[in-house]
């Protein structure tokens, strides 16, 4: 859009006046700034909202509300016997946006979807190194080490050959990271000189276009009249970044916006009785945990693991450290992950039970630390106090216990030690809908002294998700999670304590809002009635 | 005058060193490796650490890495975001103008009424009008920023309706930020209403960031001024028959001008201190906001970037107070 067009859609919107462009924009109060526009260099949720969901598409995506993968860009797949093949089918007649600088001269092709991986891997690649690129997710989720080779097969198919089968790829390839930007953009704007515009003015294929950003203040999209899937419902969307949480709540009130994300968990129950605003919720998916250190005595003991479980009073934690927006952890899985078990019964609480069972082991006078880490996460709002709350449950069963903490860096790097003294208050927030990156990322024996905090490696548990990592469906792989969680349960290595409860506030005449359960706020379906 | 200003400039030399040192030891001392609080829970492989600790030069020894930087400073280089990537320098100069615009709109707004209070305050010495203000002053001077915005906030915008909640304009209004000022770009864009949308956005969070320089500049108003007003040439003033208004308006406040206009240039450190809370609180994209951020993301280069230009503004603005002493009293500028 040239610069005089900009000005007369401005002049445009301002003469159509108050309601009649609140009908055709949605305003969302955001949280805070997206650290750019090209996904793959972050891994920030508040940059995906304000990026891979808007302007980009994937491969395979995730329907929106659930965790379950359908095509995208890609029209269908075929993993090959030994799961080492994955061959992509692509959808044709795709187009990307348009800008200033730029005008597609050819739809979305095979040649954009290798551009988009390799230069996340091959460091010959001249967008490698742009923008600082260092690829966090592709390298967080070993994308280096499985993926051997990307071939082109014709124009429309996409061949993905990788070193070991590997059942949770398709849903990585859904992960904001693998978003397919535009290789043709990308050409241009490294031969103009400017290759950072793929990250400042970004060319997607998604349901809106980016339109314009102002730091720190307002980011602005267009209805992609052009778009392949169903077209978004209103003409444009803007965020309005509004960092306080009770500023936003009172533009929703004010109606200077019309949905707003995280809001104030004491302010729930006052929104929710308010007549001119609407509360959705839902169970996030991430999971807040203490971790033992399952190698050093007592804690090798199940049983001592069982019984000081039992002296967590973990409804005083969700009612007084999650005020309520949280929700008892029985699993290490979140409730709407796929292979959730339902059918496990959670430890009761039990003070006397939990003291007696102490006793039966030999433990007495047991002196313990438990870590308290020093920043806000959704999966613990606030750790320091809910260790206080522990303190003073296991006092009740005659254990002492210091609570200590460390810087965040500091923190994350101390705790990953076996010899490490204490347990530690963690959590985890969930990437792709997979159980793999929840059982085997914080649990698996590959994990000691990097992400299993509790420092646990269970032959049995881990073969089973070794097993179940290279099934090909989610109907042969589900019983086998379902049963390492039942593992877990026996065994203990941490006391689950609870998932957080997503809500999002927004006025009534915003229709189909859905809460979407890996976190995104998703606007490509949503309307205003008008 | 010239000498005196050669005098002054002399001195910000080696402050300028020294604050260049400190903004990048500050953020140094703290501890917390930024490559690690970047992982976070994810965590990173030993062999993707040393890959990011050489592109991000920490490999390399202390000083090597302060030279670079020093004479990057000297060259109007201050490196990249480790978050953003983007130059330190461009987000600066995109993000400073709204924080200047709303330090200068609450300045103006405190000098604008603090003064007159003040000699008001002065001149009726211990009456019930001077009790009053100085009784509002000092609970505006401890007034903590946060709560008294919200509360604003609820009032005026959300009970009685007449201003925004929150931002810098109505978001009906889209046009290029020239220069990045809400005000003039507003006029320049030449749309009705957008003006007067973006003065009524600007009304709260001046208020709020100019309550407190506003109960300072009144109290030290009425102290200097009663000072002054103890002083023999004003008695003089007075047997000569010289009307009230011309001895508190020209002879007492001109000399009671001094502390005051020290104050206000120290009210600087105060306003980008305010800037932050305010900035947080109005969605307002300053660079208060920007630094706290970055400290917590242990951003380096935006940080001791930020610290660096936000110190030589203050020093700046120190420098301009130096030279207004020597305005309005010959006295000083002679020593």
């Amino acid at each position: 859009m040239s610069f005089t067009t900009k000005l007369a859609t401005g002049a445009l919107l301002a003469a159509l006046g108050a309601s009649a462009a609140s009908a055709q924009s949605l305003v969302y109060c955001s949280e805070g700034s997206p650290e750019g526009f090209d996904p793959a260099l972050y891994t920030a949720g508040t940059t995906f909202d304000a990026s891979s969901h808007p302007i980009y598409n994937r491969l395979a995506e995730f329907k929106v509300g659930t965790t379950e993968v359908v095509p995208a860009l890609a029209e269908s797949w075929e993993v090959s016997e030994d799961g080492k093949k994955v061959t992509f089918k692509l959808r044709q007649g795709v187009k990307f946006h348009s800008n200033d600088q730029f005008t597609p001269s050819r739809d979305f092709n095979a040649d954009d979807v290798i551009f988009s991986f390799d230069r996340q891997g091959n460091e010959e690649n001249p967008y490698n190194k742009v923008s600082g690129g260092t690829w966090e997710y592709y390298g967080g989720m070993s994308m280096p080490d499985l993926i051997e080779s990307i071939e082109k097969v014709d124009d429309y198919t996409v061949v993905f050959n990788l070193t070991r089968p590997e059942a949770p790829f398709i849903a990585n390839m859904a992960m904001d990271f693998a978003s397919i930007v535009s290789k043709e953009y990308a050409d241009a704007m490294m031969e103009a000189g400017t290759p950072e515009m793929l990250n400042q003015a970004p060319i997607g294929t998604g349901p809106f276009q980016f339109q314009a950003y102002q730091k720190d203040a307002v980011i602005r999209y267009l209805r992609n009249d052009e778009y392949w899937g169903d077209p978004a419902k209103v003409e444009s969307l803007i965020f309005a970044i509004t960092p306080d949480a009770s500023v936003r709540y009172q533009k929703v009130q004010a109606g200077e916006c019309h949905v707003m994300a995280y809001p104030n968990p004491a302010d729930v129950q006052a929104m929710k009785d308010a007549e001119d605003v609407v509360v959705m919720e839902q169970e996030g998916l991430n999971v807040g945990y203490l971790a033992y250190n399952t190698q050093m005595p007592p804690y090798d003991n199940a049983n001592v693991r069982k019984a000081l479980n039992m002296a967590i009073d973990k409804q005083a934690i969700i009612d007084v450290v999650f005020q309520g927006s949280g929700e008892i952890a029985k699993n290490p899985l979140p409730p709407t992950m796929w292979s959730y078990n339902d059918a496990i019964e959670d430890d009761k609480y039990d003070p006397e039970a939990a003291k007696a069972m102490l006793e039966e082991e030999g433990v007495t006078d047991l002196s313990m630390k438990i870590w308290a880490m020093p920043v806000q996460r959704p999966y613990n709002p606030n750790a320091r106090r809910m260790a206080e709350l522990m303190q003073e449950d296991f006092s009740k069963i005659g254990v002492d216990v210091e609570i200590v903490s460390y810087e965040w860096g500091e923190y994350l790097e101390r705790s990953k030690s076996k010899d490490r003294d204490g347990a530690v208050l963690l959590g985890w927030t969930g990437d792709n809908g997979d159980p793999d990156n929840f059982l085997a990322v914080l649990l698996g024996c590959d994990g000691v002294e990097k992400s299993n905090r509790a420092q646990w490696c269970n032959e049995e548990f881990d073969a089973l998700i070794q097993k179940a990592k290279v099934l090909p469906t989610q109907e042969e792989r589900a019983p086998l999670y379902e049963e390492a969680q039942q593992i877990f349960k026996d065994q203990a290595p941490w006391a689950t304590i609870a998932h957080s409860v997503v809500y999002m506030t927004m006025r009534p005449e915003v229709e189909n809002y859905v809460v979407h359960p890996l976190g995104g706020h998703i606007f490509n379906q949503v309307g205003l009635k008008q | 005058m010239l000498k005196y200003v050669l005098s002054r400039l002399a001195t910000f030399i080696p402050t300028f060193i020294g604050v260049t040192l400190i903004s990048f030891a500050f953020i140094r001392v703290l501890p917390g490796d930024p490559i690690v609080v970047m992982a976070g829970e994810r965590g990173i492989t030993e062999e993707r650490y040393a890959q990011l600790e050489q592109q991000f030069g920490f490999d390399r020894p202390i000083y090597v890495q302060f030279w670079d930087y020093f004479t990057g400073v000297l060259q109007g280089d201050l490196g990249n975001s480790f978050v953003t990537k983007r130059p330190v320098w461009d987000e600066f100069f995109s993000l400073f103008p709204a924080t200047l615009e709303l330090s200068v709109c609450a300045m103006i707004f405190a000098v604008a009424l603090g003064l007159p209070a003040g000699v008001i305050a002065a001149v009726n010495r211990g009456k019930f009008f001077d009790r009053a203000l100085m009784s509002t002053a000092l609970v505006g001077y401890s007034m903590p920023i946060f709560w008294w915005a919200l509360l604003l906030i609820i009032v005026f915008s959300g009970n009685l309706g007449w201003t925004p909640v929150s931002g810098r304009i109505d978001l009906l209004y889209y046009f290029p930020n020239a220069t990045g000022f809400m005000l003039i770009d507003s006029i320049a864009s030449g749309q009705d209403g957008a003006f007067v949308s973006a003065l009524r956005h600007l009304l709260l969070p001046t208020i709020v960031l100019g309550t407190i320089p506003l109960a300072v500049i009144a109290r030290q108003t009425r102290s200097a001024m009663l000072e002054v007003l103890g002083e023999d040439y004003i008695r003089t003033a007075r047997a000569k028959g010289m009307s009230p208004g011309r001895i508190n308006g020209i002879h007492a406040l001109r000399n009671a001008l001094i502390p005051v206009i020290t104050v206000i240039g120290l009210s600087v450190g105060t306003l980008l201190a305010g800037a932050i809370l305010t900035e947080t609180i109005f969605s307002w994209p300053g660079i208060g906001k920007w630094m706290v951020d970055s400290i917590f993301r242990r951003d380096y280069p935006v940080v001791q970037g930020g610290l660096l230009l936000i110190a030589v503004m203050v020093m700046v603005v120190n420098l301009t107070v130096d030279m207004l002493y020597g305005i309005i009293n010959p006295k000083i500028r002679k020593r």
